[in-house]
């Protein structure tokens, strides 16, 4: 049975982020965006599962296509090799010089672009990057596309032309439902990402990888970048070391000497 | 005096303890102005102008609870053109920040999400965010359009300021994008009597090493023999020990409490960058090469099946 409501494939955009390991030490630069030039940089993990519930919705769908989106600089081509070798059919990469320093306002105008040049029934991205971890793109996104946003689902499936899933708040658990195209982000719970297989990995090399820039997508240098940013950074420093606490060994009466502790910080 | 909106996280008319920060922080930038809505909005009143609020614009409609996000947005926007602040305060939880992105966007604003502080400066408000998982303090400005920016919990104290604050209707209309999105179900979550995680002054957490649910008992004694809210890592999570909602950390709650007691707990990355501004930490773990003991103000090496009930009965006798 067809998915989309035209009855044709079901084109999937799935947004993936180049971002640093956040193992490594990260850093910002003399500019105050992140230094990408010291630490590895690696596909956010919290994409992977966006990558994957994209490849289970195609895999259910008759006739679908999974499309990895990238907006990043020459490396962040690693993050698209991830998402193809992991099985996604093509890959976009946006990069421009321009670019650098882009805020989420900025970020979600050319991604939004990319998706309506890339053709698209349902754009599929993480909760949130692990670096900047806004979570703000996938709702900015909805805005500028002008269609639902379903996001944060633990649990997610498209049938009929509508997107379910379920949202899992502080105050209750809702179920969600919306006619595509539309905007969904996935969270950590929705099922754990394959590996790419050897095969995988192969069959990768070989899928087409566009590469566009700001031309491609009509937008001027003064839209994006640091000058075209919203948001300023004035400082950035590094959070002072937390002095060397006290660390004891239990000898039997470690409870009682850790309630003294929190006696004596007014704790109890 | 510019005014500054707002925007209230209630629950049926019971306003969440993160609101009430935000009015204390808009209180430095302008005179509070608050927007509630939804079910029980108008009971909303009395404690925002107890907190501060000079004015409180209340709207309910069936459309905040049938569909997701959008409407909050028209009625967040409507608030803004009625009222054009010189700057919107949203709490930083799941939702506030998709309705102050999408707001921002709209009024052509930047945004700036997770404040851990909020200032007046020379060309407007700064933020101070908490960045990679704690290791470094940013002072952001909003450099275009009136600042958005979003706060974490316990990121102000409380202060009560009585204003003679007036309780408006706020005129709303719908946009056509506002039900796009329809919520067919919600399950909301039982109560545990507990204090809300992220939220809560103190937090005592478990992770991996303590070994099953049945086990989370002792966490939870000494959680309630200190009035705190039960935190979990991850793994404790993903094995089906405690509930998700309890998970502290980047896909978890970010928690930033007077007090955090980690057991069975060792410290990577994703926990920290949950975690890592608590103002006091203190570790139980039999591991002395824990990362988690690089933080800590107090930590104790050994097994916490020995450590935690010894702890929770020392505090209840103190407490007697
Ligand atoms: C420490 C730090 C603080 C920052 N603070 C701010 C701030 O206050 N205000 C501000 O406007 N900007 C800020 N930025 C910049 C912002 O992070 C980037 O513009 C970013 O691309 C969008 O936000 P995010 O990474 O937080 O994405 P999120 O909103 O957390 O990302 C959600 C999802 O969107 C998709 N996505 C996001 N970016 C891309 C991309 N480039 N390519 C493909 N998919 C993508 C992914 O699927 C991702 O999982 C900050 C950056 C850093 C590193
Ligand atoms: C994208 C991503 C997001 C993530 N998000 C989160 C998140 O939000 N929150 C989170 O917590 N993790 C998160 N993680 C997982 C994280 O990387 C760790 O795997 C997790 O935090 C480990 O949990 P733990 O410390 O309980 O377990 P472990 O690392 O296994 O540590 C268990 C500790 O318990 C100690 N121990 C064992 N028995 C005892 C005993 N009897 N007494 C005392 N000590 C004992 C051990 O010495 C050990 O230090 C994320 C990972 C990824 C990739």
């Amino acid at each position: 049975m067809p998915l989309n409501s035209t009855g044709e494939n079901l084109r999937i955009v799935v947004t993936v982020k180049y971002v640093p390991d956040a193992t490594g030490d990260r850093h910002f630069a003399d500019d105050l965006t992140i230094d990408r030039d010291d630490v590895d940089g690696l596909l956010s993990e919290l994409d992977e599962y966006a990558v994957e519930q994209a490849l289970q919705i195609a895999e259910d769908a008759d006739d679908a296509e999974v499309t990895a989106l990238t907006v990043g600089p020459e490396d962040a081509k690693e993050a698209l090799r991830k998402a193809l070798s992991m099985g996604a059919d093509k890959a976009i990469h946006v990069e421009d010089a321009d670019l650098h320093g882009t805020d989420a306002i900025g970020t979600s105008l050319v991604l939004a672009r990319a998706i309506t040049k890339a053709g698209y029934d349902l754009v599929i991205c993480g909760m949130a990057s692990t670096d900047g971890s806004m979570g703000v793109v996938p709702a900015l996104l909805a805005e500028r596309l002008g269609v639902p946003q379903v996001t944060l689902l633990s649990e997610v499936s498209v049938e009929a032309g509508k997107v379910r899933g379920r949202r899992d708040g502080d105050v209750a658990s809702e179920q969600l439902q919306a006619s595509l195209p539309a905007v969904v982000s996935v969270t950590d719970q929705s099922g754990e990402a394959r590996y790419p297989s050897f095969k995988g990995i192969t069959a990768a090399k070989k899928k087409p990888v566009e590469s566009w820039d700001l031309s491609d997508l009509d937008i001027e240098a003064e839209e994006v970048g640091l000058e075209g940013a919203y948001t300023t950074m004035d400082s950035a420093t590094d959070s002072p070391a937390r002095a060397v606490g006290t660390i004891v060994k239990d000898e039997g009466e470690g409870g009682r000497e850790l309630a003294s502790f929190l006696a004596e910080r007014r704790f109890i | 005096m510019a005014e500054v909106l707002v925007h209230v996280d209630h629950v049926d008319g019971s306003v969440r303890k993160p609101t009430l920060e935000l009015l204390t922080l808009a209180r430095r930038l302008g005179e509070p102005v608050a927007v509630a809505l939804g079910a029980g909005a108008a009971d909303t009143a009395a404690v925002l102008i107890e907190h501060g609020a000079a004015k409180v614009l209340t709207h309910d409609a069936p459309e905040y609870a049938e569909y997701l996000v959008v409407p909050k947005v028209d009625a967040l926007q409507a608030a803004y053109e009625a009222v054009c602040p010189a700057a919107v305060l949203v709490p930083s939880c799941a939702e506030g920040k998709e309705i102050a992105a999408r707001l921002a966007l709209r009024i052509g604003a930047g945004i700036i999400t997770d404040a851990i502080d909020v200032e007046i400066g020379e060309e407007g408000p700064v933020a101070s965010q908490s960045v990679f998982a704690a290791s470094f303090t940013t002072k952001t400005r909003v450099s275009k359009g009136t600042p958005v920016i979003t706060v974490k919990p316990n990121s102000a104290a409380i202060e009560a300021a009585p204003a003679a604050g007036v309780v408006e209707a706020l005129s709303v209309s719908f946009s056509e994008k506002a039900t796009g999105t329809k919520i067919t179900g919600r399950t909301a979550r039982e109560s545990t009597g507990r204090p809300e995680l992220a939220e809560a002054a103190i937090v005592v957490s478990g992770g991996r090493g303590v070994g099953s649910a049945e086990n989370f008992a002792i966490i939870e004694a000494l959680a309630d023999s200190l009035g705190a809210a039960v935190g979990a890592s991850r793994a404790a999570v993903d094995v089906g020990w405690y509930p998700h909602t309890n998970q502290v950390g980047q896909t978890g709650k970010s928690v930033s409490p007077q007090l955090y007691i980690a057991n069975g707990i060792s410290g990577a990355i994703q926990h920290r960058a949950g975690m890592q501004t608590s103002r006091t930490i203190v570790a139980v773990n039999k591991d002395p090469e824990a990362p988690i003991f690089d933080l800590v103000d107090y930590g104790v090496v050994g097994d916490l099946f020995d450590v935690v009930p010894q702890l929770t009965e020392e505090i209840n006798a103190r407490k007697d």
